[in-house]
């Protein structure tokens, strides 16, 4: 018996191996495990053994049945994976065809540069500050200490809404500093980027509406190495630690002293080329310490507090960020330029 | 300003490169634009001395030359005619290139070889204003001291630099070549040369020949004049024809080349008449009045307003007042006596006089940003001395001076703790005296007194700007404050604006920017009533054209421009949005600005549920569940049964819809263009982004689906209330997926299909339970709406 035990043993575990497929398996567990099985009907006989004898026989069947249930096992689940393996072939897809995308709208690219402007500034401490377009001339010029009969004011210069020149447009986000100073008491810190508007013709660098960032700091002991500190800081940040600033006295009638801050030209790096005008240097903002009249004019206290203020221009920047070179594409819109950034 | 180094030299000694002087002039505050080298495209050209003139032996119109050329001879063939034996002539060698850009090179002529080309003056990039002795058709021979060989750029002065300045408008001071003489010694720090005219005055008394009165001396707070007697016009020396060249200046003869030498000079503005012409030999300062028109020495007749300074004599206008002389009184070939006008005029008369005649001149310029009327003396002896100089007349004795203006000099407390405090340094108040004094201030104590042409400097901080741009804006450290410690960031508002744009740009649309103002024509093209409270707009009063001068109350024209040229252009299925801004009229002058989120699409899969499921998407990301969309036929720009409009509660939040076919028939579209207009403000009003957590339920739902045939007025919203209604309480969500007419459904009907899902908090329920619910619902809509289950 034991003899025949091994034969099923080693017959069994053997055609179990080498099963072809999931239904040759089950036959196979009929054929050896069945309730008719070989091995079952074996084990039927045990009776007839001697008391020795069957716990020996017993052991031996019993561990054959486990080998072959686990071959069984082993085997069913090779196979289960062959077929799967076969499914997943054939399930293979070209991966290289275009997925099913939602397509993404985009953001203009000023936006790009405004939001990334905003950022830096708000990681800065700023807050943002909004004011009407429509504005008043107090707040556009005489609040800004433009001395009535500035060039500025002329209506060949600034869209007047009305006849005796009393509201206009604003020709620079600057009254934004003026509305925040009336309201809130320094410590001050703040951006305000938006609209404004000059009369001039529209061509590839001109634009009768366009976007100033304004930016204005106001508190005790403010200086201007801390203006040069902050807009270092800034464009450091948008251009890359290599961009390199100059600053140079210039007027404006609210910064005193003002100045203007250029970039070292990308495309000569100071040598001076066709994008620099031969110059080696690109303007890139105006700023300046605030004009003691233009706070004292909010009511700020001069002897205790100072500030400084800058203004941005939102196209050039982008211009120069993207490589525009004509300012009408930001306002015609057409898809296919916005739909490049 | 054109700064010709030349007569810079004249003043001060600064021995640098030009790129170097450009850059530190820049960086002291007057920035340079551009170097100029005129004459430098020129090369290899020298002067030649014609040794013999022979015939050529082939051809009658060419004749063949031998020149000097210093150092050899060699022979040109020339078709000119106006040279003679001896003549010095510009010769361009064998490689020369002229001031046209052309090449020169040997060559023969008829068979007779050409080692050159003599030149004209426009070969040399010249006119007779600058060289007024040669002739327009043939060479230029040459007048100057000068031997064969010599380069002709000296020659001609064509070796003279020039510095482009960009002056700023509050530094009128700069504008000529003693300010600017001035700012570079004191930048270079070296001694400046300066120049008190001589004048020998040896003519009759002004005083007998000529009388001024001022009648608007706040309009002309001095006017000074002298005269000149014995004039004889004429062209003037090369040095002053090279020095207004340089500058810019067009040589015309020797009076009105020293008015325009001396406003060069000194930046005072010269004017000189034609003393002849002057009736009752008295000039009178006046404003217009009743003067209707006079013609300016262009000769082009202006229309004068009344209160625009004129200088006139007893009878008539004879200049507008620091912009231009008049036509009758032109210096001319035959002029003998001048009156030389040396005044001072406000400058805001100046300015606004120059701007309503479209004439802005070089003087006009210059007086508009108000000038020192402590120079009109010296600028005027200045002119004097000239005329002595070149000896083109005699210089009258006296002078008249009326003089009304306010000479208080500005005096200001140097307190070097508040500049060092504004700039952030430490200089000392003897290191800020002495950079002051460089430039021209008196400092006594802490007393500074401002120079007479600074009239910018009012303040410490012009004071401080003055010790920080000489101390050098460079040389400033680069610190960043601490101040109070401060958190920024964006407002709530300002937060929500940037997720309305995010969302709109996961949902397929593109951000537009467009102009504020529009056209009042697009309010016709909107079919906008005539009470319409969008044609109740702001104007601009001095727009660029019609077509921009109306600010928009509606941001639709702006949309539906933009979405037309992307469909002249070809570009298929499009989606926009704007933060767009309108204005509408605050009734006190002024505006509300609101901003309207307007969303526009057209091709693709667009349609009306499209843009109003982007529309609940953007409403339902600022917790806006309950939005109502009630159909509006009312909006003439909408398709009438493809528009409603938005609300939320009482709140009006905008409108989503179609546009009219005959809208986009004005804006030239010929496809269906959707559009929505989101009142931000509104929405973020109504939005609820408060979230509060809802437990899970326990127990099962159960799911019916339920299809209704009413009457095609019946609409999905009322349908879907009325089911919510009656379907209390276990009825926990209406879904409409599906409207169908057609086969079985019987004309003016339609079968709306809903799936609905019902849940009880208490525990699972039962059929009986929710067919009582169905039940109930089937009884409501039928006695509302008379619609039956399908």
């Amino acid at each position: 018996m034991i003899t025949q035990l091994e034969q099923i043993r080693e017959k069994a575990i053997e055609r179990v191996r080498s099963a072809a497929n999931l239904q040759e398996l089950e036959q196979l567990r009929i054929k050896y495990l069945g309730k008719k099985g070989e091995l079952t009907a074996l084990l039927k006989n045990m009776g007839k053994l001697s008391a020795e004898e069957r716990p020996v026989v017993g052991q031996l069947a019993n561990s054959i049945r486990e080998k072959l249930d686990s071959a069984m096992k082993d085997r069913t689940e090779a196979l289960s994976r062959e077929a799967m393996d076969l499914r997943l072939q054939e399930e293979a897809l070209d991966v290289t065809i275009p997925g099913k995308t939602t397509e993404l709208g985009k953001k203009h690219p000023m936006s790009i540069v405004l939001d990334e402007t905003k950022e830096i500034f708000i990681g800065m401490g700023f807050e943002i500050a909004e004011g009407p377009e429509i504005e008043t001339e107090y707040y556009n010029f005489t609040a800004l200490n433009t001395k009535p009969g500035h060039p500025a004011r002329d209506w060949q210069d600034t869209f007047y809404l009305r006849e005796d020149s009393s509201v206009l447009l604003r020709t620079q986000t600057s009254p934004v500093q003026v509305r925040v100073m009336e309201k809130k008491k320094p410590p001050i810190r703040i951006i305000s980027p938006g609209r404004v508007y000059r009369k001039d013709e529209v061509d590839a660098t001109h634009s009768p509406m366009f976007h100033q960032i304004e930016g204005l700091v106001v508190d005790k002991g403010i200086t201007m190495t801390d203006l040069k500190g902050t807009l270092v800081q800034f464009v450091g940040k948008l251009y890359g630690p290599d961009a390199k600033l100059r600053f140079r006295p210039h007027h404006f009638p609210f910064t005193e002293p003002s100045c203007e801050i250029d970039i070292m030209c990308f495309e000569c790096r100071g040598e001076g080329c066709r994008v620099c005008k031969g110059e080696g240097w690109i303007e890139l903002l105006g700023a300046g310490m605030v004009h003691p009249r233009v706070l004292e004019g909010c009511g700020i206290d001069t002897d205790i507090y100072s500030g400084f203020a800058f203004g941005i221009g939102v196209e050039r920047l982008t211009m120069r960020r993207f490589s525009v070179s004509d300012m009408r594409l930001f306002f015609e819109n057409d898809i296919r330029f916005l739909s490049q950034f | 300003m054109r700064l010709s180094r030349k007569w810079l030299s004249e003043f001060v000694d600064v021995n640098v490169g030009d790129r170097d002087y450009s850059e530190t002039m820049t960086m002291s505050g007057s920035k340079v634009e551009a170097i100029h080298l005129p004459g430098s495209e020129i090369k290899n050209v020298i002067v030649g001395k014609i040794l013999s003139i022979s015939p050529h032996p082939n051809a009658d119109k060419l004749a063949v030359c031998q020149v000097d050329t210093g150092k050899n001879v060699i022979q040109v063939v020339t078709a000119a005619k106006n040279m003679k034996e001896g003549d010095l002539i510009p010769v361009a060698l064998d490689g020369a290139v002229l001031a046209d850009g052309k090449e020169i090179h040997s060559g023969s002529l008829r068979g007779e070889v050409s080692q050159g080309m003599f030149c004209s003056v426009a070969e040399l990039g010249l006119t007779l204003h600058e060289v007024p002795y040669a002739v327009e058709d043939g060479l230029l021979i040459l007048q100057e001291d000068c031997s064969p060989g010599d380069d002709i750029h000296p020659v001609l002065g064509l070796d003279d630099h020039v510095i482009e300045f960009e002056i700023t408008n509050n530094r009128p001071d700069c504008m000529n070549v003693i300010g600017l003489a001035r700012e570079t010694s004191a930048v270079y720090n070296v001694p400046m040369r300066t120049h008190t005219p001589q004048v020998k005055a040896q003519g009759p008394n002004i005083a007998d020949l000529l009388n001024v009165r001022v009648e608007a001396p706040d309009l002309c707070p001095r006017y000074t004049a002298h005269m000149v007697v014995d004039v004889h016009i004429g062209p003037s020396p090369r040095w002053i024809r090279d020095r207004l060249s340089a500058s810019g200046v067009r040589p015309i003869n020797n009076i009105v080349d020293i008015t325009n030498y001396v406003m060069l000079e000194y930046g005072q503005p010269m004017h000189a008449f034609d003393f002849s012409c002057v009736e009752g030999d008295t000039i009178v300062v006046r404003r217009a009045g009743a003067d209707a028109t006079f013609t300016t020495l262009d000769g082009i007749e202006r229309r004068l307003g009344e209160n625009m300074l004129v200088i006139a004599d007893e009878n008539r206008a004879v200049g507008v007042a620091g912009v231009m002389g008049g036509e009758n009184s032109e210096i001319t070939d035959s002029t003998t006596a001048i009156v030389f006008e040396s005044a001072n005029f406000n400058g805001t008369s100046v300015r606004t006089t120059a701007l309503s005649l479209a004439m802005r001149t070089d003087a006009s310029s210059r007086f508009e940003k108000g000038l020192d009327p402590s120079m009109t003396v010296n600028a005027v002896d200045r002119a004097c001395e000239l005329v002595e100089l070149l000896g083109a007349g005699t210089v009258c004795a006296g002078m008249i001076d009326v003089d009304n203006s306010d000479k208080t000099p500005v005096t200001l407390r140097l307190e070097p703790e508040r500049i060092n405090g504004l700039l952030g340094t430490d200089i000392s108040f003897e290191d800020m005296v002495r950079m002051l004094a460089k430039l021209g201030f008196t400092v006594d104590g802490d007393l500074v007194t401002v120079p007479s042409w600074r009239s910018d400097v009012e303040h410490m901080a012009d004071l401080a700007e003055e010790v920080a741009r000489l101390y050098g804006y460079d040389n400033l450290p680069v610190t960043s404050f601490n101040g109070s410690a401060a958190s920024g960031g964006y407002t709530r508002r300002q937060a929500m604006k940037n997720t309305a744009g995010a969302v709109c740009r996961a949902l397929g649309y593109t951000e537009i920017l467009t102009y504020s103002f529009i056209s009042p024509s697009a309010y016709d093209m909107l079919r906008l009533p005539e009470d319409d409270k969008r044609r109740s707009y702001l104007e601009i009063l001095n727009p660029l054209g019609k077509d921009t001068s109306s600010m928009r109350t509606s941001s639709l024209p702006s949309m539906l421009d933009t979405l037309q040229l992307n469909v002249s252009h070809r570009n298929k299925a499009v989606k926009l949005y704007e933060f767009a801004t309108v204005y509408h009229p605050d009734g006190k002058g002024g505006a509300e600005e609101p901003v309207i989120l307007t969303l526009g699409c057209y091709g693709g899969n667009t349609d009306f549920y499209t843009i109003k499921g982007d529309t609940e998407s953007i409403l339902s990301q600022f917790g806006i569940e309950g939005a109502e969309y009630e159909a509006d036929a009312s909006d003439p720009s909408y398709h009438p049964g493809r528009c409603a409009r938005i609300s939320c509660g009482e709140v009006r939040l905008g409108t989503v819809g179609q546009i009219h076919p005959l809208v986009c028939g004005n804006w030239d579209i010929s496809v269906p263009v959707y559009t929505a207009e989101l009142d931000l403000e509104a929405v973020f009003r109504c939005s609820n982004t408060e979230k509060t957590y809802t437990p899970l339920p326990k127990y099962p739902p159960v799911a019916r689906d339920l299809a209704l045939v009413c009457r095609d007025s019946v609409t999905v919203a009322a349908l879907t209330r009325c089911i919510k209604a009656a379907g209390e309480p276990f009825l926990k969500e209406v879904d409409f997926f599906d409207v169908y007419k057609g086969t079985g459904i019987a004309d003016g009907f339609k079968s709306v299909a809903f799936s609905l899902l019902f849940r009880s908090d208490e525990g699972s329920l039962r059929d009986e339970e929710v067919n009582a619910c169905i039940d109930s619902i089937l009884k409501e809509v039928s006695d509302k709406f008379g619609a039956v289950l399908r």
